[in-house]
């Protein structure tokens, strides 16, 4: 039971830890958007191929 | 008049909408021919195709946007070439682009729209914010243009356009990313409370005293960052409300959160009685989420909005030196001057009020007016603002500076009409208020009552009333189920703006409808077809071949309807414009006239044949056919009523609601329309003055309007109804001016939205019923003094879930089942007056 009066207070710091890092993490923009990357993980084509020049769409 | 669609169960490959009988258009994807409803969709999934990206049919979650033919090359993108410097853009700017784009489904569109960027020469890097529907892409500008990219994104089905980032709020933005981290703090702290406060409750015996100090403490300090952070709203908000004497719903919020957390403080300090910390930061974080859940369905639907009236900014082509040259700049409307002389292109909008000088033109008033009908001006005429260009280019020179203009009158009489607006959503307020004074005169007594009785007593037991009082269930009752609704509805397509929407509709007893554009499609359509010599797929496939390179709106009905029937176009050589009286070309070696009886006659002969000289319908244009031996054919084009008109108009009388039609077209159309969709009511040859009357006077009778419009001339009625729907398809002006926004352009819409607020009102009864029985039972209990911490909170956070919950019900999809019947009352009284 003595750990205990070290692991609560450790507990409370861990906490206060936690707030700094969700600040920071917020403040690069983490969470502006929630949906994006969890859809584009699906599609595993990353490679782009430069492909010959198509300036006009529709012809 | 077409009525349910006659597909034969047939659906669209690419928007997934019914294909339109005798449609015979196909295209082959992957190993099939699949059925496409339209021109566009063909011409979208052929791109898609060709740009090997196929397996975006695999992707997608849901059926893609429908195109419509005419949306794939809008003449204003080439406004988005401005020269660089002309709209503030710097060298930085050039590189990169930020656009907003429209008509995001799934993940499939984020794939598509960024792979087929990345294979762009000169694109550099592409990305989507789904969530903003922003779109980031860095460039070399000589080798890619802003408005290629654009057309490119037409093509694929997808309206983009140049963001604009001092139109959009930064400050909302702020706002919502700081809610965001109050709730994340809000709950990062709550959970820890609970972990040091759930032991407290499980043992039996106790636990040893400096144990039991320390876990207060480590409570208190995890408690801190939720006070004094994640609390702001509610102080600042209980704040205001005192300062303007109307205490709101936040005041008790802020006194519970305030009282609990000092007397647990001292509690803590002194090392005896009760602490209320895990109620503290549960009341915040479950106020705040709500909070969060109401900010981010309604901010979803303002992003959607604003994506949908980003339109370019309103610009005008002003010949500086007319007569001598004849070259144009491109400037802004409101910078037009009487006496500037300016030119309008096929399909512009003109700037302000002003006079032609040369030629007639053929100009859209629908907007404006309401008539559905093109009208011809003729050189000297004044035609006004917010007319749209139909026939060849015009000159025209300004009359009135476009502050002054037409538009500008009808904006500001809409403005005018929603000062008179009656204030709706002021009972819950009002009764919030009362709550709370009654609240705290409670709290008071109870306090002084213990005082007498056992002095150790009075403090928790005047904060337990607080706690358990449960202001929280009360203000989450309204605000969790409007936003579960509200955004039930944007997922379905409607656009809630207003927060009176659900709660007004409810208590509508009348409601009107405008005619061209709501209930009807506002483009004319084939309506009869008089031979009198050929077939008709013979004349239709000349028409087409005839009038495909018109702007005219009767000219591309009838190439559409050559197109549904699948009908191709003739060949045609020598194609001349006569203007305000049609085309004329050879077609197989035979000279051909199509427009006006004058224009054909004078190809065709005298005498109009008597299969030609029936009486049209109602509203109907008629356009001729003939060639060099004689009279071919005519043309009934009329403005069809929408699919779904009767079933909507039908739905709101079975509702018991009386309906009007208000139009500013001619008698005999309204009285046609008003006949075939079974309105009651009819007022036609309105003006928008004319019609705002109309619904003060309905006002004055004691009825609740509602009112679905889509045009300028119905901008100030919008204003001025109790609740009011514009049309997405509709101008901006009525969009801004309505309560909610119809996307998607289905009509039907409007019934759905009122089948929501006959739910959603339930649902907010319900949820203040059950708070006002949770509050009669459990302030007594807690002013006896018969609860202890733990009760009370469990008794608060349960009555608060189960009020969450009722209200998420709503997201749900509603099972089928017939209309709700009416409740006479739509304001829910609380019971026993707490």
């Amino acid at each position: 039971m003595e750990a205990l009066y070290l692991l609560i207070p450790m507990s409370t710091v861990l906490v206060f830890l936690a707030i700094w890092v969700f600040f920071r993490a917020s403040d690069s923009g983490q969470f502006d958007d929630l949906e994006g990357p969890a859809l584009r993980i699906l599609h595993d084509d990353d490679g782009v191929v430069a492909v010959a020049p198509d300036d006009t769409v529709l012809r | 008049m077409s009525g349910a669609d006659g597909s034969g169960g047939r659906l669209c490959f690419h928007c997934g909408q019914p294909v339109p009988a005798g449609e015979r258009l196909s295209l082959r994807i992957g190993n099939a021919a699949r059925d496409m409803c339209c021109v566009g969709c063909q011409s979208v999934a052929q791109l898609i195709v060709d740009s090997g990206c196929e397996d975006f049919y695999l992707r997608r979650s849901a059926p893609s946007a429908r195109v419509d033919p005419e949306q794939l090359l809008p003449p204003e993108l080439a406004l988005a070439d401005l020269p660089a410097g002309a709209d503030g853009e710097g060298d930085d700017a050039a590189q990169e682009l930020v656009l907003s784009v429209d008509g995001l489904r799934c993940s499939a569109c984020v794939w598509l729209i960024e792979k087929y960027l990345a294979r762009q020469r000169g694109v550099r890097m592409a990305e989507l914010n789904v969530a903003n529907g922003r779109l980031h892409i860095r460039r070399d500008p000589a080798l890619c243009s802003t408005s290629s990219i654009l057309r490119g994104l037409r093509g694929l089905g997808y309206t983009a356009y140049p963001f604009d980032p001092l139109r959009q709020g930064e400050q909302a933005r702020r706002a919502s990313r700081r809610l965001f981290r109050q709730l994340f703090i809000a709950g990062l702290s709550m959970m820890q409370v609970m972990m040091y406060a759930v032991p407290v409750y499980m043992s039996p015996d106790g636990i040893e005293p400096d144990m039991m100090a320390l876990m207060r403490w480590a409570s208190l300090f995890l408690t801190l960052p939720a006070v004094c952070y994640s609390a702001l709203p509610f102080f600042s908000g209980a704040w205001a409300g005192l300062r303007a004497r109307a205490p709101g719903m936040d005041l008790p919020v802020a006194i519970g959160i305030g009282a609990a957390f000092i007397a647990s403080a001292v509690a803590t300090w002194r090392g005896e009685g009760e602490i209320w910390f895990d109620s503290v930061s549960m009341f915040i974080f479950l106020l705040l989420a709500s909070r969060y859940l109401e900010a981010a369905a309604r901010r979803k639907s303002a992003a959607a909005l604003e994506r949908m009236q980003q339109a370019f900014p309103a610009a005008a082509l002003l010949l500086r030196d007319y007569p001598q040259g004849r070259e144009t700049t491109l400037v802004a409307a409101a910078a037009l001057q009487s006496g500037d002389v300016i030119l309008a292109r096929p399909g512009d909008t003109i700037a302000a009020d002003a006079r032609l000088i040369e030629g007639g033109a053929e100009l859209d008033l629908s907007l404006l007016s309401g008539e559905s009908r093109a009208q011809q001006f003729q050189a000297g005429q004044e035609a006004p603002g917010g007319a749209v260009n139909l026939s060849q280019p015009v000159l025209l020179r300004v009359e009135r500076a476009t502050r002054e203009s037409t538009l500008a009158a009808l904006t500001r009489l809409a403005e005018q009409a929603g000062a008179g607006k009656p204030a709706l959503a002021q009972w819950a307020d009002i009764v919030a208020s009362r709550f709370v004074v009654a609240l705290l005169a409670l709290a008071a007594a109870t306090f002084l009552a213990w005082h007498f009785i056992d002095p150790a007593q009075a403090w928790p037991t005047a904060i337990a009333v607080l706690v358990v009082s449960c202001p929280c269930a009360l203000s989450l009752a309204t605000p969790s189920a409007l936003a579960a609704a509200t955004d039930r509805l944007l997922r379905e397509g409607t656009l809630v703006v207003r927060g009176n929407v659900l709660e007004t509709l409810r208590r509508a007893d009348t409601i009107v409808f405008d005619k061209t554009g709501t209930l009807t499609q506002g483009r004319p359509r084939l309506a009869a077809l008089h031979l009198a010599a050929g077939g008709e797929a013979q004349s239709l496939a000349i028409a087409a071949a005839m009038e495909r390179g018109s702007l005219h709106p009767l000219a591309r009905s009838l190439v559409e309807e050559a197109a549904r029937r699948g009908i191709a176009p003739a060949e045609a050589e020598q194609v001349e414009s006569f203007t305000a009286a049609g085309m004329q070309c050879r077609i197989g070696g035979r000279l051909h006239r199509i427009g006006s009886q004058a224009f054909v006659a004078g190809l065709a002969g005298g005498r109009l044949p008597p299969a030609l000289d029936a009486r049209a319908t109602a509203g109907a244009g008629s356009v001729y056919l003939g060639n060099e031996e004689g009279w071919l054919a005519r043309f009934d084009l009329a403005d069809a009523l929408r699919p779904d008109a009767v079933a909507t108009v039908a739905a709101f009388r079975a509702l018991g609601l009386r309906t009007v039609l208000l139009s500013g077209d001619q008698a005999d159309v309204c009285a046609e329309v008003a006949r075939a969709t079974g309105i009651a009511e009819v007022a036609a040859g309105c003006s928008p003055q004319r019609k705002l009357d109309y619904v003060r006077d309905l006002q004055r009778q004691g009825a609740v309007v509602a009112i679905v419009g889509d045009g300028i001339n119905d901008a100030a009625m919008l204003r001025a109804g109790d609740v009011s729907f514009a049309m997405g398809r509709g101008a901006a002006l009525a969009q801004v001016s309505a309560d909610a926004v119809v996307m998607g352009d289905r009509l039907s819409s409007v019934a759905d939205c009122a089948r929501m607020a006959a739910r959603a009102m339930r649902v907010v009864r319900q949820n203040l019923g059950w708070a006002a029985a949770y509050n009669f039972l459990a302030i007594p209990a807690a002013a006896f003094g018969w609860l202890n911490p733990w009760m009370s909170a469990v008794g608060m956070s349960l009555s608060s879930l189960l009020v969450v919950g009722n209200a998420l019900r709503l997201s749900r999809a509603e099972p089928a089942a017939a209309l709700p019947e009416r409740v006479a009352n739509g304001v829910p009284v609380l019971a026993g007056e707490a």
